[in-house]
């Protein structure tokens, strides 16, 4: 029974991918607009509560795209909102992926003090 | 000297003295790198931002073929140069070194030939007896300013292009020995609405063609006048565009006569897509492999039609078309 969820991972986490590929090669959406799309679909999915049970089913086919940012980023407001009101929306959106976007700022400016692009 | 519509007949037919190419270390694998008088294995060239690299290119490119001339840099009147780069600072601070009073032009990647036209209407016209013409393309910077810093890692569709890391020069002179610039057709702006900043060459295809097709209707000529006719930066899906408009259009051009700078100058196996392109395609392919290839006298005659995407980026932020441009020159062993 473990090792199903591998497979719906793969085939989700797979999905996934694909629209955001079609979204770059068909309909020719630069990757800036194919990554917020999909963090928007996310934040969209979350918000009608369809995306969590998506994480139940396809663990980290669901959790590792990018998509998956936009539900957490749902998340931390609705959360934040339920504790201390509407105020919570602003407060608390960026309260579940602050490790995510602190990571992404430190380790970016440590590597680029310790490295040199190849080009 | 106009003739036709939009040509100019060199009568003095001003000489190519001597000319140069400077690359990278992409070019240095490909099929050319013989041609090349410097080649770079690193893409910094030891400077610090990839935009001072370019302008150290086309420095080393100036140098050489004003020494190749045995002449010194005060011997030459007017620096005629463009490049991509915003305010074609690669060009502008080249001059800055080099101390010669400047003439900065922008025609994208056509620049390479038509700095060469202009240079040899100058030299036609006794407005100067020696000009030193060039252009110059960094595969990181130019990425960086049109499309996304090569570090980001972006994709690519297979109809993108690969930005030559290069610089070409050329000095002219009315006396000497050397290849001669007998004529020049400057093309008109053409936009076929294409807007895709990863397919240049199907985009400028049809400016290539229309030059062409001037360029044979001005001198009553047709493609059997010249040994070999070279596009500038078309690449694979550009090249073959152009060749089905020339066939439409009547004006067919034999498949053993006809190629392009950007098909010529990697390796199939090398992964530059669709072929090289940038200012320093044109500029180094034929400053540096025609120019060879003439002096051995394996080539008589040619046309080079350098082809540039006249987009910035602002104008395609702002989902405009790109207007596109082609410039030939023909160069001749008399």
């Amino acid at each position: 029974m473990i090792t199903i969820i591998y497979f719906w991972a793969f085939v989700i986490g797979g999905l996934i991918c694909v629209v955001g590929q079609l979204m770059m090669d068909v309909v020719r959406l630069t990757p800036a607009h194919t990554t917020s799309t999909l963090v928007v679909a996310g934040t969209i999915l979350g918000g009608l509560g369809l995306y969590e049970p998506l994480i139940k089913f396809a663990g980290a086919g669901a959790t590792v795209p990018i998509s998956s940012f936009g539900n957490s980023l749902v998340k931390g407001a609705l959360m934040e909102a339920e504790r201390t009101g509407l105020i919570g929306v602003l407060t608390g959106i960026f309260e579940v992926t602050s490790a995510g976007i602190s990571a992404a700022i430190i380790f970016g400016f440590m590597g680029a003090i310790l490295f040199k692009p190849k080009g | 000297m106009i003739h036709g519509h939009q040509s100019w007949l060199f009568d003095q037919k001003p000489v190519i003295l001597a000319s140069s190419a400077v690359g990278g270390p992409f070019e240095a694998e490909g099929l050319l790198a013989d041609d090349f008088d410097i080649l770079h294995e690193d893409l910094w060239l030891g400077q610090d931002s990839f935009e001072k690299a370019e302008k150290k290119m086309l420095e080393q490119a100036c140098e050489q073929s004003i020494d190749k001339a045995g002449m010194k840099k005060e011997d030459v009147h007017f620096f005629i140069s463009g490049d991509l780069m915003n305010q074609i600072i690669s060009s502008s601070f080249a001059a800055r070194t080099l101390g010669i009073p400047y003439i900065g032009i922008f025609g994208a990647c056509s620049n390479s030939m038509l700095g060469l036209a202009l240079s040899a209407l100058m030299v036609n016209s006794k407005a100067a007896p020696y000009i030193l013409c060039g252009a110059s393309s960094h595969n990181a910077s130019v990425e960086k300013q049109f499309r996304y810093p090569t570090e980001y890692g972006s994709q690519k569709p297979p109809t993108a292009q690969w930005t030559v890391t290069g610089a070409g020069t050329a000095l002219l002179g009315l006396e000497g020995d050397g290849p001669r610039v007998t004529t020049a057709t400057i093309g008109r702006v053409i936009d076929m609405g294409l807007s895709d900043p990863f397919n240049m060459g199907g985009a400028m295809a049809p400016a290539a063609v229309d030059t062409l097709e001037a360029h044979f209707r001005d001198f009553n000529r047709d493609p059997d006048y010249y040994d070999l006719i070279a596009t500038g930066d078309l690449g694979e899906v550009g090249f073959s565009i152009a060749a089905d408009l020339l066939k439409k259009h009547c004006h067919p051009i034999p498949a053993d006569k006809f190629t392009d700078c950007g098909l010529l100058i990697y390796r199939k196996d090398q992964g530059a897509m669709s072929g090289g392109s940038g200012c320093g395609c044109s500029a180094t392919v034929t400053f540096g492999h025609f120019m060879k290839r003439m002096r051995k006298e394996e080539l008589k005659r040619i046309l080079v039609i350098a082809t540039g995407a006249l987009l910035s980026p602002l104008s395609f932020q702002q989902k405009e078309s790109i207007p596109c441009i082609a410039h030939a020159v023909s160069i001749e062993m008399t």
